[in-house]
């Protein structure tokens, strides 16, 4: 047996128009962790859909060698069976189905065309067992959180006896102590003998678990270090990936913090169907003028939860508590009143709940604001043309047009979109969920760029992140949620991330009676 | 991943492929299958299709379905679907008569009625449909029920003939005792000249602020196209007895309602909550009103469509429009409705309701039987929904976003959130439904 399991050489991948991937070359060892990192758009699933079937053999210039074969992979049926498994970023489970039905989906236990539900559920167990997931394989999937479900994909990799098993941006969903799970799963499997390539823009998490790492960039293969052998830092493999050097991850920016003129107080909301689930407890935080503030919390903490139903009761029921700007009550009985408050939310899910993607950028860019560009609810399509065409300038939203479609736009793209339809309603507080997730180095500086662009104009921001190093470098001020409570804030210079993950973790009595802070 | 679509070259041929073919695709499919069945009347019995009797034939006999069309589109970009509305006409149309008949109403104060009944009944649907989130596929199947035994109940399961003016409406080339040959001709300049007009004020502003939709070329193509096919139609109408008063009110239903769909606050909010109703609720929009509003409307045209099918047989019947609302749901599909919502035009539905009617009429004059009409439109349908959904691959990129296993071809990502929140939004795609059922344990 050779040493690398994977050898890919030369491989060219064309599209109509653009070249995907030219001469790339990837080789991976046997039994070790193999990061694939690189920009948005640099060509990383693209080549690991050229891996696993997804293009046909033939569709592609280059030579792939796989286990010591030449691989000639026509579908994705082919690749499973020679042991590649691609876990794509969308997991691909039926909700509706139990833990166990999907691990064996499409490769059901069954004796002679009738399903061995015996089979099913005890393999299952089994499985679920290797990967550390302590739940009945009878529970449905919808009924799991991300991270689990994230593991019942890797159980059903392993029911197909993978021996490559790739991960398309496995802990972009996860919060943190998911995320290590994941991680510490995949060292366990390599101990086990199964190798692994995980696709990330996660640069730390990469560092800590990957043998090698290979960068692309702009469908090329630029190197591959070896995180032993070479003193490899983010830094080292930032510049690598965009090609120049990025002073910094943060642009430098000088606060000018006014006085505080957003507050919310001992806000409560219930789960929307469990109504006498408390999912937000009696919290209470403020915005100033020109600051940033951050909201960090695990996953299930209850931040999304609480700022959609901030943003007029768009989630959850039994909402109470009060919220004031400049010492004025607020009404936020809707999401257009909430609009009409000075509110504005960015959704941390921009594909489904920001942006309409079949349609173009005009309507997307004026959807909120379409009152201001109408009389007497007739648009006038000529405001919509020029304001549109003036959002896309000044967010430097790469697009031929403002006829393009949302969809066909890169992640950082579709989320300057977002913050330009937001920014178009000229709110006073925007709140900006997750407003890097998915976007490769390069644009999150420039998203980072405009947030400071907005605050400088004296408006507030109150920023939702699960990456703590974000929090730390854009934000003035922090709160800290656990289990629907706020923990705890933290000032710019005193905030560090174990602080933090202090707060986020603190234990507070569920029944809710108990005080906060 | 980015798409970078291919820069366009202003040559003729480019213009031409850029035409968006959702859009035109079925005007171009219409003139095709005119053409076509000109061919074969000619070459076969030796006489004309395209003849001025012809055409307002079309226009006569498809007319309710047209204006059932236009509300259907609406329902259907909202992402619902209306199956009640060949029920609520058979009733609407019935109490017109009644009213006529029996009450002794002005024909005026009768038509009236039927279109307030009918925005009465599509409140009663609105309801459960927008604020109660019931699936407008089962509110409106027991409106289809519901609103049939009160047309039977209403009829004494009798014929109820009507007279006068109000039979005019249906089928009669004098309004009031005008004549309409001539304001045909006129309507048809003038309106050829204003479209031109305000097509080339529109490019202008477009050019000016640097953000042309289309290439020089593709847009003279399309004007000089459309004002062409506005004046030959004109020409065609005044030959023989002018536009039908039907006609008069088909074209200003299209023109109103093309102007809410795409001109007014309401009609964004209709194709943005079809869409993508979550993010449209996230960014301020009433999703649950304007869903309220579109059955409404949908209620108000049906009886409107009602009164149109009572004048045409000059009686209100029993059986009145049944199985209509499975016309008006195909012109919408045919004329480029999208199954997931979101996208479709009223001209499209418009069209597409003239497609089933020159295929129904073209096929009559050559003799075709009827049950062989049925098995073609029916593979008309499907073929439109297919060409929906290769047009849609297309663009998007085709092979750029190749469809990942577990998403739908086209590879968005709110097409596959779409299928996720399918069963409560649209119970109609059985594909759905069963894909699921088949697949659960008998636990």
């Amino acid at each position: 047996m050779s040493e690398d399991i994977l050898r890919m050489r030369g491989i060219t991948k064309r599209f109509p128009g653009v070249l995907a991937l030219s001469g790339v070359a990837l080789g991976v060892k046997r039994a070790t962790i193999h990061a694939l990192v690189g920009e948005n758009g640099a060509g990383k699933s693209t080549l690991m859909k050229v891996l696993s079937g997804v293009y046909a053999y033939g569709d592609f210039d280059g030579e792939i060698e796989f286990d010591g074969q030449p691989a000639q992979f026509k579908n994705i049926r082919d690749s499973e069976a020679a042991g590649v498994v691609i876990i794509h970023q969308e997991l691909a489970l039926v909700g509706e189905l139990s833990i166990a039905e999907n691990i064996f989906l499409g490769n059901e236990r069954k004796r002679g065309g009738v399903i061995s539900w015996d089979r099913t559920n005890a393999e299952a167990a089994r499985l679920m067992q290797k990967v550390g997931l302590h739940d009945n394989p009878a529970t449905l999937v919808e009924k799991i959180g991300v991270g689990k479900q994230q593991l019942v994909e890797i159980a059903k990799a392993l029911s197909k006896d993978v021996k490559l098993l790739i991960l398309d941006e496995p802990t972009a969903a996860l919060n943190d102590s998911d995320s290590e799970n994941l991680l510490e799963l995949l060292r366990q499997l390599r101990e086990e003998g199964v190798t692994s390539i995980i696709i990330s823009h996660k640069l730390g998490e990469v560092l800590s678990v990957a043998d090698r790492i290979t960068v692309l960039r702009d469908g090329q293969s630029i190197e591959t270090l070896d995180t032993e052998a070479d003193a490899v830092t983010e830094d080292r493999l930032i510049k690598s990936m965009v090609g120049r050097d990025l002073e910094h991850l943060y642009p430098p920016h000088e606060p000018k913090i006014g006085k505080v003129f957003f507050e919310i107080n001992d806000w409560s909301v219930h789960h929307p169907e469990q109504r006498d689930r408390v999912m937000v407890n009696k919290a209470s935080i403020n915005v100033a003028r020109g600051e940033i503030v951050g909201l960090a919390g695990l996953m299930g903490a209850g931040r999304t939860e609480f700022a959609m139903s901030v943003f007029g009761r768009s989630w959850g029921s039994n909402i109470s508590g009060e919220a004031t700007m400049d010492g004025k009550r607020l009404h936020l009985r809707n999401v257009p009143e909430a609009i009409e408050s000075g509110l504005a939310y960015a959704t941390e899910d921009r594909k489904h709940y920001g942006l309409h993607l079949e349609y173009d950028l005009r309507e997307n860019f004026t959807l909120p604001g379409l009152d201001r560009l109408s009389t007497r609810g007739v648009v006038d399509q000529d405001k919509v043309n020029a304001v549109s065409e003036r959002l896309r300038t000044e967010f430097g939203v790469k697009a031929p047009s403002v006829y393009s479609l949302a969809g066909n736009l890169s992640g950082g793209n579709q989320q300057k979109v977002v913050l330009g339809k937001w920014v178009f309603t000229e709110p006073e507080l925007l709140i900006l969920d997750e407003p890097t997730r998915g976007i490769d180095v390069g644009a999150k500086y420039e998203i980072y760029e405009l947030i400071h662009k907005l605050v400088d104009q004296g408006k507030g921001v109150l920023m939702i992140s699960s990456e703590l190093p974000e929090l730390l470098g854009m934000c003035d001020r922090i709160y800290a949620m656990s289990a629907g409570h706020i923990t705890g804030q933290v000032d710019r210079a005193n905030a560090t991330q174990e602080e933090l993950m202090r707060l986020m973790t603190l234990e507070t009595a569920s029944g809710g009676e108990e005080q906060r802070q | 991943m980015t798409t970078v679509p291919t820069k366009t070259r202003p040559s003729l041929l480019s213009a031409v492929r850029n035409i968006n073919l959702r859009a035109y695709g079925m005007i171009i499919a219409l003139v095709l299958i005119m053409i076509l069945f000109q061919a074969l009347n000619v070459t076969l019995q030796n006489e004309n299709f395209i003849t001025p009797l012809n055409i307002t034939n079309v226009i006569l006999q498809n007319s309710y379905i047209l204006i059932l069309a236009i509300g259907m589109m609406l329902v259907i970009v909202n992402g619902h679907i209306d199956l009640s509305v060949g029920s609520v006409l058979a009733f609407c149309g019935a109490m017109s008569a009644t009213a006529l008949a029996d009450w002794d109403w002005p024909w005026y104060v009768a038509v009236l009625f039927a279109v307030a009944l009918g925005a009465a009944i599509g409140v009663w649907q609105g309801f459960w449909i927008a604020y109660v989130r019931i699936p407008a596929f089962i509110v409106t199947l027991a409106g289809m029920l519901i609103f049939r035994g009160l047309t039977l109940k209403v009829l004494d399961a009798e014929t109820k003939g009507t007279t006068g003016t109000f039979n005019e409406l249906a089928s009669g080339y004098q309004f009031m005792g005008v004549d309409l040959r001539v304001p045909t001709l006129v309507v048809g300049i003038a309106g050829a000249a204003l479209f031109v007009f305000f097509s080339v004020r529109s490019r202008t502003r477009q050019v000016k602020a640097g953000i042309a939709a289309s290439s020089q070329t593709t847009w003279l193509i399309k004007t000089a196209a459309i004002a062409a096919v506005m004046l030959a139609a004109a020409y065609t109408f005044y030959s023989y007895k002018g536009l039908p008063i039907i006609g008069w009110i088909l074209l200003g239903l299209v023109l109103l309602f093309t102007f809410i769909a795409n001109r007014t606050v309401f009609g964004r909010h209709v194709y943005a909550g079809g869409g993508n109703e979550k993010a449209a609720m996230l960014s301020g929009v009433k999703v649950k009103q304007t869903t309220f509003w579109v059955f409404v409307i949908m209620g108000a045209l049906s009886g409107l469509a009602g009164v149109i099918v009572t004048a045409r047989l000059h009686a209100a019947t029993p059986g009145a429009g049944n199985a209509f609302e499975l016309d008006a749901i195909a012109a919408s599909f045919i004329g480029g409705a999208s199954v997931t919502g979101g996208v479709g035009t009223i001209i499209g539905a418009v069209i597409g309701g003239l497609v089933m009617g020159v295929l129904r009429q073209g096929m009559q004059v050559l003799g075709i039987a009827t049950d062989t009409v049925q098995i073609i439109l029916g593979l008309v349908v499907l073929a439109a929904v297919l060409f929906d959904v290769w047009n849609k691959k297309r663009a998007t990129g085709g092979g750029l976003m190749p469809p990942i296993v577990g998403t739908t071809p086209g590879g968005s990502g709110g097409a596959k959130a779409k299928a996720k929140e399918g069963i409560d939004k649209e119970p109609t795609r059985a594909g759905t439904l069963s894909a699921t059922t088949d697949d659960k344990p008998i636990s």
